[in-house]
């Protein structure tokens, strides 16, 4: 397993409050990730974390405000040609949350697909690029492949939708798949099928898979590692059994405790916290999440805290942790 | 009497061509300051339940069979002016989005008084006196009275919504998917927050949603829908410690557990049946692991399975063994609170969380679990109904 | 989608009043037997007859004649005026949506520029620049000040559009912006843009018969509008030749309405949500 992509000092800022404030919201803030070829990471955290954020500065959506993303040795803001640019959106693809909005609906299915062949492997001809339309189709569990693709979006379901949207970055041969949110919207007994599909993507494809999610049960069914995110800053990192048998990091622990297990008894003791969001908004120094954090010292509210080892290749940014 | 007798509801949507049966015959009822859990996902037909319940369904959807049993009056017979009286004092709902249902231009006050105003006659001083007291019940600073919805987070958006609910204590609340736009913390604190509320205050509540796992430590009866039908209906701990019908059974699998062995799991492959064309069988036949031929052909109704019933034929009593109990359309009223079921599923539990430095600032939140079923291992304190000592931590 | 064209019933009349002036238009010989029906051929201010079916006017020109060849001139200006006035709100509307930023700004005040502009003073002005015109000037005049309404409607619906997923698929994926704005965006785009049209060539067909009738078009040319034109110069209603006034007036609200009706009714064709209750919904 070797390096795929890394990200150094990664910030992104937006212009809130109308053209005349100078409010920035740190929608993304100092983030130091590591992905690795052959793996699915799971980047957990709550709505305003910051996590559709990184998601779309690694699919160049957006260019970072501050930091930068090494992909394969070399720095994204160097990619100036229009060739070069092509070659990484097409080795690092996006999938998106809403399945119903995903698929252009004036167009069936097969369109996206070919017109991402067409971008990304110009060397196939027409034939050639069917079959692998009808090869990618079928490595995402949709049967009959060939009349599936002559469908119309509204004729398939949420679930069929969103393999689709595997399906086409699949086409790129890609090598590191960002899944933004993928089965949020689905219904919770179709979630399963989608997330094996993307196991199985890791296992016969070699993609890696960047997984962004709420739902951190998912999180552990599906990845290798995990980085959990807070207010635009990533609080823990780890290999996925290590961080949530042993979460070090306050907020990590919260949100654990927090999850519904309908296997668990209930713990009465981690209930007082009302989840209330955090300032991101020209946020003042130190941990965001020491306003709810129960062992907050006076350092956490002056100077922010960096990720550092606690454990082997588990990293936590906490002064007392 | 129960406090709510839902009886054989139907509801279809007229079409260009024949009807759409959304809700299917649907039964149960609700005991006084009972939590009621009514769980399915897309298409299931609980959110077209939920606003028959309210009587709040327009053309092209309308009830067309059945009643609903309020104190012993039928809701489906009365006209908009009698509901009226009963509207907000007696039972009232919870929307799914508080961003939606909110007036985005008034302040919370503001709704407030316009709830009152229609429901009965207040001073303004009156008014507002129950203002703070409401806001106070869920926990947010009546100064926000002033505050516009925009200005709340999601949180307490819809803790406001249920204090618009609560402004004249109804006896039932009823709740569409109140926690879908919150994140697991928050979610988790309102979940809390409704059951000290109805230990304090009385109230039933009919709470629906798609996520199982959130009703698994809240509610005490729980229906499983599928199909605009009531597959599974029972106490709640039951229904999950021993799901009688395959779907319940496929659903709770569907659920990866944070804790406990990692297991690959399978869900439950392809969609919900068209209710347009219903199948001629069992509805969730195409899709059961378990179905044998009969299943294709025969409709099933609601056998009894010990305190709760199943819809499948698998749970059909065996004729030739002349066991009484036949087949049942009604879910049983109220529960008993013999569950008390010691937790065997994951014994990792104890180990998932840190130990005692875990306690977070605030109040004392004693869960006040009205039949301590869901902590059946007695290593919580919990069962007695001590009430809340909600201290305001944060601003709001 | 002709079914469903067939089953409403405002389509349905809209577009067999449509498609009546289609056929007068195209073979006005079928309909009368006269050939020029400006050639003042007939006895003038007759009442209507067998021979004449709307009497003749003033000058001795047969009105039904008149009528029938006029539809032709008349349809000519709103379906090519509509057409021009629609492209070029697509061009400004969409484009201004989807770059955004300063292309938006100039594109939107340009737009906001000829919309607040009163049209008819404009129209007058034009015209009577471009002198007593022919048809050419006419159809300018209608499509410079026709399309700026489209425009803003165009762009809002194409800025709700903008952060929808399959565009931003389609960015992720590579695509150049042009690429995105015709391929990907205007085909989703097509029910609103077909309103937009019906919505101009309305608009044109009024307003060329405005500008017909105050004489600022070719007053030799055969039309409603310059038929409304005589008519009230040698004071039809006045003196017993109401049906001069009348017919073509009638004619020109009548295609009006047809366009009106095809646009309400391509809104409910299009969007579901518009439709008569009847309609089947999606249980919930």
């Amino acid at each position: 397993m070797a390096e795929l992509l890394h990200t150094r000092g990664l910030s992104r800022h937006f212009k809130v409050g109308g053209t005349f404030s100078g409010k920035r919201l740190h929608a993304v803030d100092d983030v130091d990730l590591t992905i690795n070829t052959r793996e699915i990471i799971a980047l957990v955290g709550e709505s305003g974390s910051g996590k559709s954020t990184i998601a779309r500065l690694l699919a160049r959506v957006y260019q970072p405000t501050a930091g930068e993303i090494i992909y394969q040795g070399r720095s994204l803001s160097t990619l100036r040609h229009r060739k070069d640019v092509l070659k990484y959106r097409g080795d690092v693809p996006m999938v998106f949350q809403d399945p119903f909005s995903s698929l252009n609906p004036a167009y069936r299915v097969k369109h996206g697909i070919l017109r991402g062949l067409i971008l990304h492997r110009p060397e196939l001809n027409a034939a050639e690029r069917h079959a692998e339309a009808v090869r990618v189709v079928e490595a995402v569990g949709l049967h009959p492949a060939a009349e599936i693709l002559e469908r119309y979006p509204y004729q398939l379901s949420g679930g069929q939708r969103q393999r689709i949207g595997f399906a086409q970055a699949l086409a790129y041969r890609p090598k590191l798949i960002i899944a933004d949110e993928p089965v949020s919207m689905l219904d919770v007994s179709i979630r399963i099928g989608l997330l094996n599909v993307m196991a199985a993507l890791r296992e016969d494809e070699g993609v890696s898979i960047l997984y962004i999610t709420h739902d951190i049960a998912s999180a552990r069914y599906l990845s290798d590692r995990i980085a959990v995110m807070y207010g635009g800053h990533i609080v823990e990192t780890g290999p996925t059994e290590a961080v949530l048998s042993d979460p070090k990091h306050p907020y990590t622990q919260l949100l654990l405790s927090a999850v519904p297990d309908p296997r668990a008894p209930l713990d009465p003791e981690a209930i007082a916290d009302r989840g209330e969001p955090p300032r991101v908004v020209d946020p003042a120094p130190g941990c965001r999440f020491r306003g709810r954090c129960p062992l907050a010292i006076e350092r956490c509210g002056v100077e922010t805290p960096l990720l550092r080892e606690l454990a082997p290749a588990h990293h936590a940014a906490c002064h007392v942790a | 009497m129960p406090l709510l007798d839902v009886h054989d509801l139907r509801v279809e949507y007229a079409t260009a061509d024949d009807p759409v049966v959304a809700v299917d015959d649907v039964s149960f009822s609700v005991g006084e300051g009972e939590f009621v859990g009514v769980v399915g996902e897309s298409g299931c037909g609980k959110s077209t339940m939920l606003f028959a319940l309210a009587r709040l369904l327009s053309p092209p959807a309308e009830i067309t069979r059945g009643s609903v049993d309020f104190r012993g009056q039928n809701l489906v017979a009365m006209t908009e002016k009698q509901l009226n009286v009963l509207r907000w004092r007696d039972f009232s709902v919870v929307m799914q989005s508080a961003m939606n249902a909110l007036n985005p231009v008034a302040s919370i006050g503001a709704q407030f008084a316009d709830a009152i105003a229609a429901h009965a006659k207040y001073s303004k001083a009156q008014v507002a006196e129950r203002s703070v007291e409401v806001l106070r019940l869920v926990g947010i600073d009546p100064i926000h009275l002033k505050s516009y919805p925009h200005q709340l987070s999601g949180g307490m958006r819809q803790r406001a919504m249920i204090a618009m609910a609560l402004l004249f204590t109804p006896d039932l609340v009823i709740m569409d998917e109140p926690t879908s736009a919150l994140d697991v913390v928050a979610q988790r604190a309102l979940m809390i927050q409704i059951r000290q509320l109805q230990a304090q205050l009385g109230f039933a509540v009919i709470f629906v949603t798609h996520d199982m796992s959130l009703v698994s430590h809240f509610s005490d009866q729980l229906l499983v829908m599928y199909a605009g039908q009531v597959v599974e209906a029972g106490p709640t701990r039951t229904v999950f410690d021993d799901p009688a019908h395959p779907y319940s059974r496929g659903l709770l699998d569907a659920f990866p557990s944070i804790r406990g062995p990692r297991v690959p799991l399978i869900g439950i492959p392809g969609s919900p049946p068209d209710l347009a064309r219903p199948p001629a069988g069992c509805r969730f036949e195409p899709r059961c692991p378990v179905a044998v031929a009969e299943c294709a052909t025969t409709r099933p109704v609601l056998y009894a399975v010990g305190p709760a019933h199943s819809r499948c034929l698998l749970n059909a009593p065996d004729p030739a063994s002349g066991t009484a109990s036949p087949g049942v359309d009604t879910a049983p009223s109220g529960v008993d609170t013999a569950s008390s079921g010691v937790d065997t599923a994951s014994s990792g539990v104890d180990t998932a969380l840190p130990g005692g430095d875990a306690a977070l600032a605030g109040g004392d939140a004693v869960l006040a679990g009205r039949d301590g079923a869901s902590r059946g291992d007695g290593a919580s304190p919990g069962g007695d109904a001590g009430l809340p000592v909600e201290e305001e931590t944060q601003h709001g | 989608m002709l079914r469903s064209v067939l089953r409403n019933r405002k389509a349905l009349t809209g577009l067999i009043l449509f498609l009546i002036f289609v056929v007068l238009a195209a073979v006005p010989q079928l309909f009368t037997s006269v050939t020029d029906p400006n050639k003042l051929a007939f006895a003038p201010a007759l009442p209507p007859s067998g021979e004449h079916l709307l009497g003749t006017t003033a000058l001795g020109q047969d009105i039904w004649a008149q009528l029938v060849y006029g539809t032709r001139q008349s349809l000519v200006i709103a379906v090519v005026a509509g057409f021009f006035a629609t492209v070029l709100s697509v061009l400004v509307g969409v484009s201004a949506a989807y770059l955004g930023g300063l292309a938006d700004e100039i594109l939107s005040m340009i737009t906001n520029v000829f919309l607040i502009i009163p049209t008819f003073p404009l129209i007058i002005i034009l015209a009577t620049y471009a002198g007593k015109g022919t048809l050419l000037v006419v159809l300018i005049v209608l499509v410079v000040t026709g399309w700026s309404y489209g425009a803003n409607q165009l762009r809002a619906q194409a800025l709700s559009l903008r952060n929808r997923d399959f565009l931003e698929s389609a960015r992720v994926r590579g695509e150049r912006s042009s690429y995105i704005i015709l391929a990907e965006m205007l085909p989703t785009m097509t029910s609103l843009i077909v309103a937009n049209f019906l919505g101009a060539a309305l608009y044109s067909v009024l307003t060329a018969a405005g500008l017909q009738f105050l004489g600022l078009g070719d007053p030799s040319s055969i039309s409603w509008g310059t038929m409304l034109y005589w008519s009230q110069n040698q004071q039809a209603l006045q003196s017993g030749m109401p049906l001069w006034s009348l017919a073509p007036g009638l004619c020109v609200a009548l295609l009006g309405v047809s366009f009106a009706l095809l646009n309400y009714a391509f809104d409910e064709i299009s969007n579901p949500a518009l439709r008569p209750v009847r309609r089947r919904r999606a249980a919930a």
